[in-house]
């Protein structure tokens, strides 16, 4: 509830219709790109605008919060705000583990002629076995799909092949080599850091605040590293692509979204740690810092689920 | 914050950016407003387009394809371009008002919301000069009929849905953190007014689920342009996935539409009952029980696609749970008139349309929602008729009727009764001339987006465009009475427009300063 009339509210700003234009821009030229492989020239000039747009904007927001034009209920708003956006960015994810639940263990089961789940239907359906036997003969469910419904009825003319190996728990014997797991241990660690970096922010420990941020984004990008040599793994030696059936869709969406989060968490990381090298952020104005380590430990969850549906549970 | 707002006196330039620039929630709310109009009548003339060729057997006008791109542009603009930014422009002109706010918590984020639109709208119209045509599989874009048989331009279809829930994110985003954060000292929430209870929760539902859309269309664009397998069994995948990801937005979505339109209602009829509203707290649970239950039925819409038999059965009972909290509405409107002291002004004539003709709509969406009957009634003239009287009846007489009610407060000039009348009348005949028949036309058997029909048809097909190219009409009746309101109007110079009004809105003087409520009021 507000107590105070000194609400800050910019009298005009040039920079929401310069995102605007920068947005649409992105939008007309990814289409156009996604098109024609030739004209990346739009995207890019949109991407070009709306870097420079929001980091004018964010400059000036926080040079308003330097000059203290942002009053405390200003900053909850800011909070809320972000808070918000994250639960959007919750729901986004939502989609698509959705998806994937849905994929495997119900559309998985039909399409080789079983029943899904046991309260829907405990004997495979009329529908399921005649979807399995006259459209995709010879599939068999099994998760992840080694051998696409695609394959299992038209052999080598099948388009949608599956991969030569997956991803899954490669046993306990070479479980050192497995690349997810130090994944996992990585984002976990980061999420520990940035947690020690707010404790040290809060009880004005400078040195530590600015340490353990460090530390927190070179862990971000040790796991982008990671994640990178896992897809070049993926496409150059076990034949695990986008185009490798349902496995692979699933699997490079759900990791390439999440992957695009880190870097978008990261780069929020590296600016928060720049800022706090030129001396911003203290016990009690602490915005920019705190969405992004919120943001961070959302990116850290999601790998969680991620890491249980998409590399461990078979 | 001293000098107002540039008028055209102060120059071309000066006045353009005053609106380009700006960051003050009553003229993004009047941009919203005048856009959202603009999209209105772009999506009604693809109706008119429609309605025209529908107007008897036969090819007449335009080709099969066209036909399909018509009516998907149509289904899209109304629901993206014209109800929702409507809406949004509502809650702005009104949410800061309502609840003793200086502005929006997020001023210029909000002009960004607004000024994606008419990119998103531009893209998404372009697509209609394209080699191969615009989008033509139905507003719904069914895959693998808006993938593997698209045309190239679903492509910036796909982006402009992209930016387009980004701005209504932002937007929500926005509404959210006012409301929660921005109320005038003593506005606790069992006091706000029902129209920014309605919005707060649509805005929980839009940022719950326009991420859910972009996924959708994402796992669309994959399998476009990337090889992906979302929607393709062969794969592994199944076009079944993309009704279920669709209509989880979906079904919120069409609340996200009416329920705005519900708090539009239940200010208004108290005005003009000169009675407080009847059961407030339960228009508020009920509010809030529509919103939870729209995300637990949205497989109602594909009873007819192979669910098993639990499944719909648990969506039939589900969704006809939803006519409780929805009934509790329609009895607390009616109460609220009950021994009042009514009169009959424009917007009150709208508001008690709405309710009379959003509770048939709801009755059809009862019978529909019997799985069993649903499999004679689905994807015929029955739905189309169904949905068109919650969508229209529903939505847009409440957002003329809120035009009406709050002309006079925004520029302080009041329309003409005569007129505001004879525009009603207009639009409440043409409207039920139009989707009346229409049902019969679906109980009989004809089925939707079909560009011709059988013989049997022809008559009442015939009576339902005479009523469209009415209700358009008057569409054209409702602009002219804003604009001459705006410019002819007779001056009002009471705060309190209306003598049955209560609320924040009729405290400040008329026409609403440019800034409202810079110091807080006090609520008691």
């Amino acid at each position: 509830m507000s107590e105070e009339s000194t609400y800050y509210v910019p009298e005009q700003s040039k920079y929401p219709i310069a995102a605007a234009t920068g947005f649409g821009l992105m939008a007309y030229g990814a289409a156009t790109w996604v098109i024609d492989s030739s004209n990346p020239y739009i995207l890019i000039l949109g991407t070009l605008v709306m870097t420079v747009v929001m980091c004018m904007w964010w400059n000036t927001v926080i040079t308003e919060n330097i000059q203290g034009l942002a009053n405390a209920q200003l900053k909850h708003s800011y909070v809320l705000g972000m808070l918000w956006f994250i639960f959007s960015e919750v729901m986004f994810f939502a989609a698509f583990f959705g998806a994937l639940f849905y994929l495997r263990v119900i559309v998985n089961s039909w399409l080789g002629g079983e029943a899904a789940i046991g309260i829907f239907d405990d004997t495979p359906t009329d529908a399921a076995v005649a979807n399995n036997a006259l459209l995709w003969p010879g599939y068999e469910t099994q998760w992840p799909v080694m051998e696409t419904p695609d394959q299992a009825a038209n052999g080598d003319a099948a388009i949608f092949k599956g991969p030569d190996q997956a991803m899954s728990f490669p046993g306990w014997a070479n479980i050192l080599s497995w690349l997810p797991l130090w994944n996992t241990a990585v984002l976990l660690t980061s999420s520990f850091t940035v947690h020690i970096a707010h404790t040290g922010l809060k009880n004005n420990n400078r040195k530590q605040f600015v340490t353990w941020l460090g530390i927190t984004v070179l862990l971000g990008l040790i796991f982008l590293v990671l994640q990178a040599e896992e897809y070049i793994e993926a496409y150059q030696h076990m034949g695990l692509t986008l185009n490798s059936g349902i496995y692979g869709t699933t699997f490079f969406l759900l990791t390439g979204f999440h992957g695009a989060h880190v870097t978008l968490g990261t780069i929020m990381l590296m600016v928060a740690f720049f800022r706090s090298l030129k001396g911003h952020f203290t016990h009690d104005d602490q915005f920019g810092f705190e969405s992004a380590a919120w943001y961070w430990h959302f990116v850290d969850v999601v790998w969680v689920g991620l890491f249980l549906c998409v590399y461990v549970l078979d | 914050m001293a000098h107002g707002p540039a008028t055209l006196a102060d120059g071309w330039k000066a006045y353009i950016s005053r609106w380009v620039f700006t960051t003050n929630h009553k003229d993004i709310g009047t941009l919203y407003l005048w856009f959202s109009f603009a999209m209105f009548i772009l999506g009604g003339a693809f109706a008119m387009i429609i309605r025209a060729e529908l107007f008897q057997p036969g090819m007449q006008l335009i080709k099969p394809e066209f036909f399909n791109q018509m009516t998907t542009m149509h289904g899209l603009v109304m629901v993206f371009g014209a109800i929702m930014p409507a809406f949004v422009g509502l809650a702005n002109w009104m949410i800061p008002l309502m609840i003793g706010a200086p502005d929006m918590a997020l001023p210029r984020m909000n002009n960004l919301s607004f000024w994606i639109l008419p990119f998103a709208f531009a893209i998404l119209t372009s697509t209609l000069f394209m080699e191969g045509g615009g989008p033509n599989f139905g507003w719904t874009f069914y895959a693998p009929l808006s993938t593997t048989y698209a045309p190239e331009s679903v492509n910036f279809f796909i982006f402009a849905i992209h930016i387009m829930g980004a701005s209504s994110i932002m937007g929500s985003i926005n509404i959210i953190a006012t409301v929660m954060n921005m109320r005038a000292p003593g506005m606790t929430y069992m006091k706000m007014p029902l129209f920014v209870w309605t919005w707060v929760i649509t805005a929980f539902l839009l940022v719950a689920v326009m991420p859910v859309l972009a996924g959708a269309v994402t796992m669309m664009l994959m399998d476009i342009n990337f090889g992906t397998s979302f929607f393709n069994a062969a794969g592994g995948g199944d076009p079944v996935l993309f009704q279920h990801v669709f209509w989880f937005f979906g079904h919120p979505e069409v609340y996200i539409i009416i329920l705005p339109a519900f708090g539009v209602v239940s200010q208004i009829i108290p005005t003009f009952s000169r009675k407080p509203l009847f059961g407030y707290s339960s228009m508020v649970y009920a509010t809030a029980a529509i919103a939870f239950l729209s995300f637990v039925v949205w497989a109602h819409h594909m009873f007819t696609v192979g669910m098993p038999i639990a499944g719909e059965l648990y969506f039939m009972y589900a969704t006809m749970l939803i006519a409780v909290p929805t009934g509790v509405k329609v009895f607390n409107w009616i109460t609220t008139m009950y021994k009042g002291s009514l009169t009959f002004e424009t917007p009150m004539l709208f508001s008690i349309a709405f309710v009379i003709l959003f509770t048939f709509g709801g009755f059809t969406g009862l019978m529909l929602s019997i799985a069993a009957a649903d499999m004679q009634y689905h994807d015929t003239y029955f739905v189309v008729a169904h949905f068109h009287y919650v969508m229209v009846a529903g939505a847009v007489f409440s957002g003329t009727a809120a035009i009406y009610y709050w002309l006079p407060k925004w520029c302080g000039k009041m329309y003409n009764e005569t007129m505001g009348q004879v525009q009603f009348w207009v639009a409440f005949i043409g409207f039920n001339i139009a989707f009346m028949p229409q049902h019969f036309l679906g109980l009989a058997g004809m089925p939707r987006r079909y560009a011709d029909y059988g013989l049997q048809f022809a008559d009442w097909n015939m009576v339902s465009s005479i009523g469209a190219f009415i209700y358009g009409g008057a569409q054209i009746m409702l602009l002219f009475n804003v604009v001459m309101t705006i410019r002819k109007g007779k001056p009002v110079v009471e705060d309190k427009v209306w003598e049955g009004a209560e609320g924040l809105e009729w405290t400040v003087a008329t026409p609403a300063p440019y800034h409202t409520f810079e110091k807080p009021p006090e609520v008691k």
